[in-house]
């Protein structure tokens, strides 16, 4: 869910797909509006590394494409 | 310009050709995978992935659902709290219906006990706060992904000096479970997918003597289809090679190091115990029990109530469904009598159960 307000001291507000709600950032360190977050149980549990996601999609292009 | 990614990993094109090509793998020889994770069973089953599998592979769903593994003994000693000390249960929403020796959450309620359904255990801690006169008990049980959210509460509980919260707890923790499964030769499988979201947390260091000690294959999975049939890939090229190791699919969401801050809340509130699991006995050093500095807030210390031994309902098998011996259709009370609208067993009733992915999505199909 992505980060569209901070909350100090420790709380955020995050949004998906039209939903909105306030978690906590008790367990997270250095995150800033605009990134996004794994939520679970109203507690952000880490960052997501978009660099990362990128280069998933990267291999799953290549996975769908290859000819055997 | 970041969601970008997320919503192009997500499209039905991407996704229909990766299964396209997944069900025209030559995979040679029988192949066992073990998801521990039941957020992982139910989104491979809501999918529709089973039948998409080539020959060959066999997905197995393991001990994954916290709810499913937790004692029927553990409901039963809520309700005597509640009886006894007039007490507020609080509780995720998938709790609600497990069935105790003689009653669930929801009776309880629709009888005039106090019982709230929570998305959050802060949720439990604002109640508590806001309603100084009455004591509040939050049913505390999850993995790793959990716990460190409820020690967190917890903390602040006492930081806010909530006196009336307090948590009856029965977290468990995954590793320990998966040693057993690992040893279990009646349950041998090739492979495991890891769950994505415990793996944030513990990071992939946890998991190494899989690999390394009994050659299976473990991939970090995430919890898209993209992410789920990625994961199937690499556990596969895994097990075709000979070459075992932790590797981490669900890259975006998990480090190798993991979130040391979580596993520093969670250790701070919580210290490992001996716990039973359902279907599996005792597993030692397998569960969080509240460490002393916190004992105000255990509702088992501040509660104490006699629970009787909790009989395991007649002809229920959740118990080798969670240890992956047997898949529901197994079961001769699946269907037949326990179903979502009347539930026998634990792997029917949560919403992550076993049981409740294959009568929700597969019955239609024999996966076997």
């Amino acid at each position: 869910m992505k980060i569209t307000e901070l909350v100090p001291p420790d709380m955020a507000v995050v949004e998906a797909d039209g939903i909105s709600m306030e978690i906590s950032l008790a367990l997270v360190e250095d995150v800033s509006v605009g990134d996004y977050v794994i939520v679970h149980t109203g507690f952000a549990l880490e960052a997501l590394d978009i660099g990362e996601a990128e280069k998933t999609l990267e291999m799953l292009r290549d996975i769908s494409k290859s000819d055997e | 310009m970041n969601g970008n990614i997320l919503k192009k990993l997500r499209e039905p094109e991407l996704i229909r050709r990766l299964c396209d090509r997944l069900s025209k793998l030559d995979v040679p020889e029988k192949v066992k995978i073990m998801e521990v994770c039941g957020t992982h069973t139910m989104a491979i089953h809501r999918m529709g992935l089973p039948p998409l599998l080539p020959p060959h592979i066999r997905l197995l769903s393991g001990p994954g659902c916290p709810v499913c593994v937790t004692p029927g003994s553990y409901l039963d000693t809520a309700f005597e709290m509640a009886g006894e000390y007039g007490i507020t249960l609080v509780t995720f929403g998938d709790m609600m219906r497990v069935p105790g020796s003689k009653d669930t959450l929801s009776l309880l309620r629709s009888r005039g006990y106090a019982v709230e359904v929570v998305y959050s255990p802060m949720a439990a801690l604002e109640l508590a706060l806001e309603n100084p006169g009455r004591d509040f008990v939050f049913l505390a049980v999850g993995f790793e992904t959990t716990a460190p959210a409820v020690a967190a509460t917890v903390i602040a509980a006492r930081r806010k000096n909530a006196g009336n919260f307090s948590i009856l707890c029965s977290h468990k923790l995954v590793i320990p479970a998966l040693e057993v499964l690992v040893d279990d030769p009646e349950a041998a499988v090739d492979g495991f997918m890891l769950p994505g979201h415990v793996s944030a947390v513990l990071g992939s260091e946890p998991y190494r003597f899989i690999p390394d000690k009994y050659s299976r294959a473990c991939v970090i999975t995430g919890f898209e289809p993209y992410d789920i049939v990625h994961g199937i890939f690499m556990l596969l090229a895994q097990i075709e090679s000979g070459e075992f190791s932790v590797e981490i699919q669900y890259s975006r969401g998990v480090r190798p190091q993991g979130n040391e801050r979580a596993r520093e809340c969670m250790f701070e509130v919580f210290t490992p115990v001996d716990t039973v699991w359902r279907g599996f006995g005792t597993i030692p050093g397998s569960g969080l029990a509240v460490a002393d500095d916190f004992a105000g807030f255990d509702a088992g210390v501040r509660y104490p109530v006699k629970t009787e031994p909790f009989p395991e309902p007649e002809g229920c098998r959740c118990g080798e469904v969670l240890r992956g011996i047997i898949e529901p259709p197994d079961c001769p009370l699946f269907e037949a009598v326990c179903a979502p609208g009347n539930p026998v067993g634990p792997c029917m009733v949560s919403s992550e159960g076993t049981c409740a992915a294959f009568y929700r999505y597969s019955r239609s199909f024999d996966t076997r």
